[in-house]
């Protein structure tokens, strides 16, 4: 996992914060299964990629919160190739499309997760 | 065979390609054509039901143009997961359009039929012999939710669709299948590796998704090689580049570095993605290890009831306000009204408030806001459609003149867009089955029949 504190950007070219769903070009979940939902952000370019996943701001500490689930089941994976991250969650409620289910294929999931502030 | 060349016609046999593009396909002289035709996603009600996603219309149109290119080309082609879910209710509805198919247009050919539906008494022994194991947060499987099923599938993988190709087949149609098994039998038949069969496979099965722009609804050619595998969309104006095509092992996928089927797990760790020219992109290093012991995924749902709903809006801002109130105190006169002859686990009564917490059922990071115009869904489920009709009516009614204190709008809370305003919505279902099963042939529950169409 890229978590280096020597990349963080130096103080001259410090950003402006920004929030996740402003600084992502693919920003998506959907099913991954009856059971998962899965969150993609993908990034324009390894810097912005680096900049999110060089951050603290995306744990599964702040997913689950997020999310009202437990840390343990909230699975992160920094994808360099391409400068993508995955967010993989189980859903809470019933299994997708049963009684109570509210969104049958996963695709308007990721709303908790586009406000987080990257630096 | 050094070189195979493998066409998938599109991600969802019926959601419509570009003709052009599937003759441009033809043009590239493949040896087999693929197309996948299902998916859990649109939820349990097909595998319940019997029903498609996609209608008849769709899937004639889509399978005419594609049936008639592999015949005329003399190729075989393979479809999986056939009519939405894979049972057998699904599989006969495309068969039955396939012979429309092929009387009109004088096709004749040798057919395999590859069923997925799996006898209740075989997954109970395996229940009964510890050989099956939930996935996620589901319980484990148990006899009694085996007997509760309406239909349980097991996604087919590479066996049965070799064993159709061997025995000469020139159309396959499966029930539930692994996306990825169209796509790799006639490569593992033919001796190529199984890493790169399997992540070609994995990307065509969604048709020309890899590409740019998006295009699950295109065709795209595959070209397995010795050492590597090249792809190339076949409209015209898609391209590819390396980062388009490793991006695609994130869709859909829990994990894009490995994923796993019934023959094993496939590792991408050292696959490489290489520009050939605009419109292709070569992969190689992707790497197959067997799987000690064979499973296969099941896939079965239960009867939940039937289901009423209706829609309205509202605009009355001490209506919004209020929201919590109404809906306990329509839930309240609903029970109150139905005493006597439900007892309170005999239905389900839900509002979703779209505008306020519609999608994700609570509130979000600006807390418990509301837009200015807010819809409800009432969805009412019983033990049959009359009974969900009933309790959703009073539902209906008790919430358009429900009181609360300082009400201004006393003539009515809801803005009904259609007369009727209620909507029956059918039988529904759950998945509940969701596991894997042990066994030592992964073929074996998967008969192919043989026939001859025309």
């Amino acid at each position: 996992m890229p978590h280096s504190m020597s990349s963080l950007p130096r103080s001259g070219e410090m950003k402006q914060m920004e929030r996740l769903y402003d600084i992502a070009e693919v920003f998506r979940s959907k099913n991954a299964g009856p059971l998962l939902i899965t969150i993609d952000l993908l990034f324009p370019d390894e810097t912005t990629f680096r900049r999110v996943s060089d951050s603290e701001a995306l744990s599964p500490g702040i997913v689950a919160d997020l999310y009202g689930i437990q840390p343990k089941d909230v699975k992160i994976l920094y994808f360099d190739r391409a400068n993508a991250i995955k967010v993989t969650i189980p859903r809470t409620g019933p299994t997708s499309g049963a009684p109570g289910d509210r969104d049958v294929y996963g695709a308007q999931q990721h709303g908790p997760l586009l406000g987080l502030m990257i630096p | 065979m050094d070189e195979l060349r493998v066409l998938s016609v599109c991600g969802n046999l019926g959601y419509g390609f570009p003709e052009e593009s599937l003759l441009n396909g033809i043009a590239h002289d493949p040896h087999i054509m693929g197309a996948d035709n299902g998916s859990t996603d649109p939820g349990p009600y097909y595998l319940g039901s019997g029903d498609q996603l996609t209608k008849r219309e769709q899937i004639k149109r889509d399978l005419g143009y594609s049936l008639a290119a592999a015949r005329k080309r003399g190729i075989p082609y393979i479809i999986g997961s056939a009519g939405t879910a894979g049972g057998d209710p699904h599989v006969d509805s495309v068969l039955d359009v396939m012979h429309e198919l092929a009387k009109r247009d004088g096709h004749r050919f040798k057919l395999a039929v590859i069923r997925s539906e799996l006898d209740k008494e075989f997954v109970k022994q395996a229940v009964r012999e510890g050989r099956t194991r939930a996935l996620g947060k589901l319980p484990e499987l148990t006899e009694e939710a085996v007997d509760e099923s309406v239909r349980i599938v097991g996604q087919m993988g590479l066996d049965p669709f070799v064993r159709a190709l061997e025995g000469g087949a020139d159309v396959i149609l499966a029930g539930r299948s692994c996306d990825t098994a169209i796509y790799t039998s006639y490569a593992a038949m033919k001796g190529f590796d199984l890493g790169l069969a399997f992540h070609m496979a994995k990307i065509i099965e969604c048709g020309a998704q890899c590409a740019l722009p998006i295009g699950a609804n295109d065709c795209i050619l595959g070209t397995l090689r010795k050492d590597h595998f090249e792809l190339k969309p076949m409209n015209k104006k898609m391209r590819l580049t390396p980062n388009s095509v490793a991006a695609h092992m994130m869709y859909e996928q829990p994990d894009p570095y490995l994923f796993y089927e019934p023959e094993g797990m496939v590792d991408l760790k050292a696959s490489e993605f290489h520009q050939v020219d605009e419109h292709r992109v070569q992969v190689r290093g992707s790497r197959f290890v067997s799987a000690p012991k064979p499973t296969l995924k099941l896939e079965g749902v239960r009867h939940r009831g039937y289901r009423t709903i209706t829609v309205a809006g509202m605009t009355d801002p001490r209506l919004l306000e209020n929201l919590d109130k109404v809906e306990s105190s329509v839930k309240a006169t609903v029970a109150q009204m139905v005493k006597g002859s439900l007892a309170p686990d005999e239905y389900e009564l839900r509002f979703i408030f779209y505008g306020r917490d519609g999608v994700m059922g609570r509130a979000g990071p600006a807390g418990g806001r509301t837009a200015h115009e807010v819809g409800v869904v009432m969805e009412a489920i019983a033990k049959d459609q009359s009974t969900a009709d009933v309790v959703l009516s009073l539902a209906r009614s008790g919430f358009l003149h429900c009181g609360f204190e300082g009400r201004k709008a006393t003539a009515g809370n809801l803005a009904f867009p259609f007369s009727p305003s209620d909507f029956q919505g059918g039988p529904v279902y759950e998945f509940h089955i969701y596991h894997l099963m042990e066994l030592e042939d992964a073929g074996a529950p998967f008969d192919v029949e043989f026939t001859k169409v025309g």
